[in-house]
């Protein structure tokens, strides 16, 4: 018998080969897609297990982690909710983390990031739950506050629009508020339910509150974008006290003709703002020009510059070059492509930003941090420092110049004439000015950016201002300030008088806040 | 040749066994210590509980094996003390992990089966001492194995034909339900099953092995000894038809083919044999919808018509992925996500948290156990231990198989515990039952005979 027992094992060894073999298969071949299955809940279980790291603004955590009594063990609450949300974005555990710094520094939060894997050892060893890192941002409560309050309408409903504001010596975001907002924490409860119906009618929702607008939103820049054409004048030798052409009327393609422009605008020809005379409606100084925000003057000035060179200046602020991070992505601004730069009658209506001039609200606030700070761009950034568990520091963001945008000298003339926007009688800024703090000084530019296709027609206006504020002859901070048709058609001062407000709060609440003189 | 040095020379290996009792202890300890350390951040008094259940086993078990048994494979009780020790720490992290769920949904666990499972080890080493005290002499079960067939016939009936609701649980009608108490008395019939197989092949294998008709080079049995095996497949089909029971009927039609092949040696009844069982499993799935829904949910596990029923599946292959090859650690994973974790899914538990590496281990432990087992056969003296070795071996073999293979998707799920592994008082119980006949063969298998045949010494050469 003893040759059929051997044969019986040399059967029951091939049956443990198979095992051994089909174990492989699951554990090893199919591992990873069984784990990554939406239906296999360990993987969201153990995301839950332990408390994702906090979001942190000068101290405070604008979005943390409490312990829950049920299964998933960690409930993420964002107690400033609306006022951060285009920061945070949110953590669901249905919808994953789509937006804001809760995706950009997931690894982090959770915990994942190959930095955190020493920390997570020790986790082992001790037998702790492994903890995420936290994100430090470089947000200042004062100006986020002070911005998304000034959001708020005369109606108590959130104004649609985004404030972006700036250390111009830094380049780090000091503010960033997209409105209408909404409440993350809804997204990040455990209640499949509620999680569901909050994010369709958020989806469903044509103000689009979930969209980052500071970012990801393009604008048309309007008059802000004089600031770039007043760059490209005064570095290829304009003077700010230069008379140049301001007649009530801009024939791009006929520079002699004179005369008044077709109802309607029927053909290319470009009037200022509800048909106003500049200055005598024949030449005005650059600096009242650009004050008193003459479109004829400019678009004569930028068609006499050329495309080009505007192209080349849009291209110093920023616009058309790479995606930045900061580290949530940033929308590419555009000073437009092909015939907008050649044929004058288009270079004509980019040079006071309309066309196909397209900024966010981050790079409006750039060309007037730019300004600010001698010229000098910096790279903005949105997370200061990420902290490991133990907050020991993981990186440390060190601020980096993105270019140098005009020369020093250049940058103060066009300072001076961005201060007249805000002080000189003919200025559209005027509301922007702060009076109460002692050897502050702001300056801006004012927009008032038709949304529709031609001038005069379609819905208002979108309102902007770009402006900043220096204390004690520093660059202090760089607002940036769009109000969805916050403005009024053919009324350039409105941009002034709806935007310019909410800069002048946020710029006020932060030098307030920020002691530092000198 | 003077017979005392020989007997002398021949060690007792009883001294290893104790070496590895002490290994199996400490292996058992490291994983309740893992599973407190991962669970609650720090040890805590129960540790001293689940080392105590190993040690007192092996203690017990050993001090009994050395007064009675001296001559035993030594690591046949130190493999059953270490599966018998993690499967007690599995279960009862199971425990914590359904009552942390229970909880977590607002609601309590009432099925604690941790305590009882310890309750069950210490009658099945009671069961266990009896045994190897009362049989002295394997042989003499041969005497009895009509009667022991009969028992064995009677306890697989009785869930058949019992009422449902005294031996239904989850679709298969295999239990025996008195007030508080259930029992799977399958787990014993397989046992009586094998020793009267063993003891009936004995006596008329002579017969059985007489050729009939050749048909493609293979010599196959005469019509009318077809009848013990046609039997055995009646049988079979019989607790598949009423039982819904796929495993049982496999594990005793596998258990009577290989008896049969071993006894007669015939490769033709093997054939025969997988004929018959391949007939009977394709009509099982032509009449029975369970049976289908099985092999539906095998095939196609992720289908959206089997979300429910492939749940089980689902979430066990989940398990088993997500372990991946260290696994997650004893106490870290979520094995308690897998209906019924304890018993027929303990093997997917610890593939979960051990990793490939843990699953391997406990294959490699069974592959042991099965291996000394056959060994054992190998050296017995007498047919009959050699025919009750090698059922009792195959067993554990092909049971381990079919779990396995069920909970990894390599054959339809079928619903057996795991030998020693699984929470459940019959199978453990049966299984120490098995143990005591296994060591009371070793253990005549190297007992130096006083006056040994010329035919038995040469096949003492055999090692042990």
């Amino acid at each position: 018998m003893n040759s059929t027992i051997r044969k019986v094992a040399a059967g029951l060894a091939v049956l443990l080969a198979a095992m051994f073999v089909n174990l492989n298969f699951v554990q090893v071949v199919k591992g990873s897609a069984y784990r990554d299955n939406p239906a296999n809940r360990r993987v969201l279980l153990n995301e839950y297990s332990h408390p994702r790291g906090n979001i942190v603004v000068q101290g405070t955590a604008i979005a943390t982690s409490v312990p829950t009594k049920d299964e998933l063990k960690y409930l993420r609450i964002y107690p400033q909710g609306p006022v951060y949300a285009a920061v945070t974005g949110f953590y669901s555990f249905i919808y994953g983390s789509p937006y804001g710094i809760e995706s950009a520094e997931n690894s982090v939060l959770s915990g994942s990031d190959p930095r955190l894997f020493g920390s997570h050892l020790a986790d082992l060893l001790t037998g702790r739950n492994p903890r995420g890192g936290s994100v430090q941002l470089s947000l200042n409560k004062a100006a986020q506050q002070a911005a998304y309050a000034a959001m708020k309408g005369a109606n108590g409903k959130m104004r649609p629009g985004a404030v972006v504001a700036l250390d111009p010596t830094t380049g780090a975001i000091l503010a960033m508020v997209s409105t209408p907002s909404y409440d993350p924490s809804v997204l990040s409860s455990h209640d499949s339910s509620t999680i569901n119906a909050a994010y369709q009618a958020l989806n469903n929702n044509p103000a689009q509150p979930m969209l980052n607008r500071a970012l990801d939103q393009l604008y048309p820049p309007g008059s802000t974008f004089k600031i770039v054409v007043a760059a490209a004048a005064l570095s290829s030798g304009y003077q700010p006290a230069q008379v140049i052409p301001a007649p009530n009327n801009f024939w791009p393609l006929q520079p002699k003709r004179v005369g008044a422009c077709p109802a309607g605008l029927s053909a290319p020809c470009v009037e200022n703002f509800n048909g106003e005379t500049c200055a005598n409606g024949v030449n005005a100084q650059l600096i009242f020009a650009f004050a008193k925000s003459c479109n004829t003057a400019f678009a004569e000035l930028g068609v006499k510059l050329g495309g080009a060179q505007l192209a080349a200046q849009a291209k110093l602020f920023g616009m058309d070059g790479a995606r930045l991070q900061t580290p949530l992505g940033v929308a590419v601004s555009t000073i437009g492509t092909g015939s907008d730069l050649t044929d004058p009658a288009a270079l004509a209506q980019t040079s006071f930003g309309q066309r196909d001039v397209r900024v966010t609200p981050l790079q409006d606030a750039m060309f007037a941090a730019a300004v600010a700070n001698e010229g000098s761009l910096m790279k903005p950034y949105l997370v200061a420092e990420e902290l490991g568990p133990d907050l020991s520091p993981l990186s440390k963001t060190t601020p980096q110049q993105l270019s140098q945008t005009m020369q020093p000298g250049v940058a103060q003339q066009l300072q001076s004439m961005m201060e007249a926007v805000v002080t000189a009688p003919e200025g559209t800024g005027g509301l922007a000015q702060i009076t109460d703090i002692p050897g502050v000084v702001v300056g801006g530019k004012t927009g008032t950016a038709d949304t529709g296709v031609t001038s005069g027609s379609g819905s208002a206006p979108d309102a902007l201002f770009t402006g900043f504020a220096l204390q004690g002859g520093n660059p202090k901070i760089a607002v940036a300030v769009v109000l969805e048709n916050g403005g009024v058609n053919g009324n350039e001062s409105a941009g002034g008088l709806a935007a310019a407000p909410v800069a002048k709060a946020v710029m006020e609440a932060y030098l307030k806040s920020n002691p530092g003189h000198g | 040749m003077s017979l005392v040095p020989a007997q002398l020379r021949i060690p007792t290996r009883r001294n290893v066994e104790l070496l590895l009792l002490v290994f199996a202890v400490v292996i058992v300890v490291a994983a309740e210590a893992s599973v407190e350390a991962t669970r609650d951040g720090h040890l805590s008094s129960r540790l001293a509980t689940y080392a105590a259940v190993p040690i007192a086993v092996g203690l017990v078990a050993h001090v009994v094996i050395r007064r009675v048994a001296r001559y035993a494979d030594p690591l046949l009780l130190p493999i059953v003390v270490l599966l018998n020790g993690l499967g007690l720490v599995m279960i009862h992290r199971l425990d914590q992990g359904l009552q942390t769920q229970a909880a977590e949904n607002g609601g309590t666990f009432s099925g604690v089966a941790a305590p009882s499972q310890v309750l069950w080890t210490a009658i099945g080493v009671a069961l266990f001492v009896a045994m190897i005290v009362l049989i002295r002499d394997h042989r003499v079960l041969q005497r009895y194995a009509y009667t022991l067939a009969l028992i064995g016939v009677f306890l697989l009936m009785l869930p058949a034909v019992l009422p449902a609701r005294f031996s239904e649980v989850n679709g298969a009608r295999i239990w025996i339900r008195f007030g508080g108490l259930s029992m799977q008395p399958g787990e014993f019939a397989k046992i009586l099953l094998t020793i009267f197989g063993a003891a009936y092949l004995v006596a008329k294998r002579d017969v059985l092995s007489l050729a009939g008709r050749r048909f493609m080079g293979i010599d196959f049995p005469r019509g009318r000894d077809f009848g013990p095996l046609l039997a055995a497949w009646l049988i079979c089909i019989g607790v598949l038809v009423r039982g819904h029971d796929l495993g049982t009927s496999l594990m005793f039609f596998g258990l009577f083919v290989v008896l049969l092949y071993v006894a007669t040696q015939r490769a033709s009844w093997v054939i025969v044999g997988t004929v018959l069982f391949a007939g009977g499993a394709y009509v099982a799935y032509q009449l029975f919808s369970n049976v289908q829904v099985r092999v539906g949910v095998w095939l196609h596990t992720f289908a959206p018509n089997h979300v429910n029923d492939g749940y089980q599946l689902q979430q066990s292959l989940f398990g088993l992925g997500t372990g991946g090859i260290f696994g997650t650690g004893l106490g870290a994973g979520h094995p308690e996500l897998v209906p019924l974790p304890a018993t027929d899914y303990i093997f997917a538990s610890f593939g979960e948290e051990l990793g490939l590496f843990g699953a391997s281990a406990l294959l490699m432990l069974y592959a042991l156990f099965v291996a000394r087992g056959l060994a054992a056969g190998l050296a017995v003296r007498d047919a009959f231990g050699k025919l009750l070795a090698t059922g009792l071996s195959f067993l554990v073999g092909l049971q381990v198989f079919v779990v396995v293979a069920g909970v990894t998707r390599l054959l339809p799920e079928t619903g057996l515990t795991t030998p020693f592994l699984s929470y459940g008082g019959s199978s453990l119980v049966a299984n120490y039952a098995l143990l005591a006949l296994l060591l009371r063969i070793s253990d005549a298998a190297r007992r130096p005979a006083t006056t040994p045949p010329r035919e038995q010494r040469e096949q003492e050469a055999v090692p042990a």
